[in-house]
């Protein structure tokens, strides 16, 4: 699927929080990194901007945030354009970049006050450092937080405002195992609340963890979008094993389509149930013990690494 | 839903960048000792000079062009270290995700330097009037325009100037050619009347001599309507190029 063929509301769509319609963005050194880019984020929806580093994301976020104005296309934030009626978005819109942006000698709490005193409608700052989990550190200084920390303060400042729409670049990117578990809890939270929320991520778990909907973009496009379910229903399921020394890979059913790289087989099936019962029954038949079995069903994964590769190895993507 | 006014903003912003200004002994040190010093300095070294034709007190050279010195540290030298540090630490970049606007940002980041100019200058020209004679200032409204034009211009100067400066170390050598430039040529020690005719109606244009001409006539009394007129025009026009350049120049990404 090209970015042509992804379905979009029209501009002015009542029920989308954000719209972006052939929003190109390039760089003044003439690098385009955003290359007509159109998807639309309903309000209260969930969505998630996936792909490898360099992919086009942030420069993409950046356009929505009115940060930057789009070099061709359209881009809505609440039926307006967040660059021009920057007034008119800014009070309802909370915004995490990808790296904070705070001066190094505040406290965690005049970072706070600083903020609070610029954003309409803020929480008590105590109510927002108790979200993120910060309460202990509020009279540390940012120099002295870890990059977990200043994430969360990141985060904190976002939902200051109580946001309709949120945008999170990277949210998790240097937390640890369990501060990744509770800003997804939070954000969750949030989506339950009504926000809309945007986020990029390279974690796969965290976009299917948390997206309602997502797109994975590959070199300024988006190359696939929609549910989890369309991203991965077209991608094969996957079973992987060690044969033993002595078997060789030739020994296999021809029907599995099996590819050995040394004793290590790999075999792709849209058919999971199907396949992993004719290779069980043949290696009961033939007494062949299979090693570190594995098989699971598409994954996000299975269908961003396709992507990446097969992107990479063509060169270019289809025109949009 | 409680929205935020302009003066709220402002007083946040300048709050937070008031405590950041507290916290950098460098910066406090320079902003507070250094125009006293060099005050002192230039004092001594201006006995030396004969002044006899110019109609001017070595006093009252030495504290105008001590006022000249607050400008040029205090707000013109601070500002352009302040503004790299916000620019490379990201902080304008997320400031501009927020509801402030890009001139409320600017100036934000501008109030504590110039409230503490103010400061330095109100106690410059109380010390000025009881230690070393000098009276009451002549025309406060001039004296008062001629502070405020100065803070609005070295600002934007300060702004303009972080566009051609990569860190906050290279802000040492960025400031420098204003600074020696309005030392010299814009009449904060040396009278310009000291010099050729040629080179006085040169140093007439720089950035600073309308200002320093409306301080000078403000506090001592000195020029003519005329001088003061073209001073005021001068240093408006100035003002007007530099917020001008700040709006096409200004850059709220780091360079990378």
């Amino acid at each position: 699927m090209t970015s042509d063929d992804i379905p979009t509301t029209k501009t002015g769509d009542p029920d989308a929080a954000i719209e972006a319609e052939s929003a190109r963005r390039r760089y003044a050194g003439g690098f385009e990194a955003v290359r007509g880019i159109s998807f639309s984020v309903a309000r209260g929806e969930l969505f998630a901007l996936l792909g490898t580093n360099g992919a086009g994301k942030t420069s993409t976020v950046e356009l929505l945030e009115g940060l930057a104005r789009p070099d061709g296309g359209t881009v809505r934030v609440l039926g307006h354009d967040p660059y021009r009626e920057r007034a008119a978005v800014r009070p309802r819109t909370g915004v995490m970049l990808q790296e904070g942006g705070f001066p190094s000698d505040l406290t965690v709490a005049e970072t706070l006050r600083m903020w609070a005193g610029c954003t309409s409608g803020a929480r008590p700052p105590g109510e927002v450092l108790d979200l993120v989990g910060l309460t202990p550190r509020a009279r540390v200084r940012v120099k002295q937080l870890s990059g977990g920390e200043r994430r969360r303060l990141d985060l904190a400042l976002a939902l200051l405002g109580r946001p309709e729409v949120l945008f999170l670049d990277e949210p998790t990117t240097g937390l640890d195992a369990e501060g990744r578990r509770d800003t997804w809890r939070l954000v969750r939270e949030l989506r339950d609340g009504g926000t809309t929320v945007l986020l990029t991520t390279h974690y796969l778990e965290e976009a299917e963890a948390l997206a309602d909907r997502l797109a994975i973009m590959h070199q300024g496009r988006i190359v696939t979008s929609g549910t989890i379910a369309d991203v991965t229903a077209a991608r094969p399921a996957r079973i992987r094993f060690d044969l033993p020394e002595g078997v060789p890979a030739a020994r296999l059913p021809l029907s599995l389509k099996a590819a050995a790289d040394g004793r290590r087989i790999d075999i792709r099936t849209h058919r999971l149930q199907e396949s992993l019962h004719e290779l069980l029954c043949w290696a009961e038949e033939s007494q062949v013990d299979l090693q570190k079995l594995d098989a699971r069903s598409a994954s996000l994964e299975e269908a961003f690494l396709d992507i990446a590769q097969t992107r990479a190895t063509a060169g270019r993507v289809e025109t949009a | 839903m409680t929205g935020t006014t302009v003066s709220g903003r402002l007083t946040a912003l300048g709050r937070a960048e008031l405590t950041l200004l507290v916290r950098n002994r460098t910066a406090v040190f320079v902003a507070l000792l250094m125009p006293l010093l060099m005050i002192v300095a230039v004092k001594s070294s201006l006995d030396r000079i004969d002044l006899g034709g110019t109609g001017l007190s070595v006093a009252g050279l030495a504290l105008t062009g001590g006022l000249g010195i607050v400008l040029l540290q205090v707000v013109y030298m601070n500002l352009v270290a302040s503004y790299v540090a916000r620019r490379e630490e990201l902080v304008l970049k997320r400031l501009r995700t927020g509801e402030v606007s890009d001139r409320e940002i600017l100036t934000g980041t501008a109030l504590p330097s110039v409230l503490l100019a103010f400061a330095q200058s109100a106690l410059m020209i109380v010390v000025g009037g009881l230690a070393f004679d000098l009276g009451a200032p002549e025309r406060p409204d001039l004296l008062l325009a001629g502070l405020l034009l100065g803070a609005v211009l070295m600002a934007a100067l300060a702004a303009a100037t972080s566009a051609l400066t990569r860190s906050v170390q290279t802000a040492q050598l960025t400031t420098l050619p204003l600074f020696m430039v309005s030392l010299l040529g814009s009449g904060l020690f040396l009278p310009l009347e000291i010099f050729p005719d040629l080179a006085a109606s040169l140093c007439e244009l720089l950035p600073l001599t309308g200002v320093m001409t409306l301080v000078r006539a403000g506090w001592l009394g000195t020029g003519a309507g005329d001088d003061v007129l073209g001073a005021g025009l001068s240093a408006l026009a100035w003002t007007a190029l530099s917020v001008f350049a700040v709006q096409r120049w200004f850059r709220w990404d780091p360079r990378r």
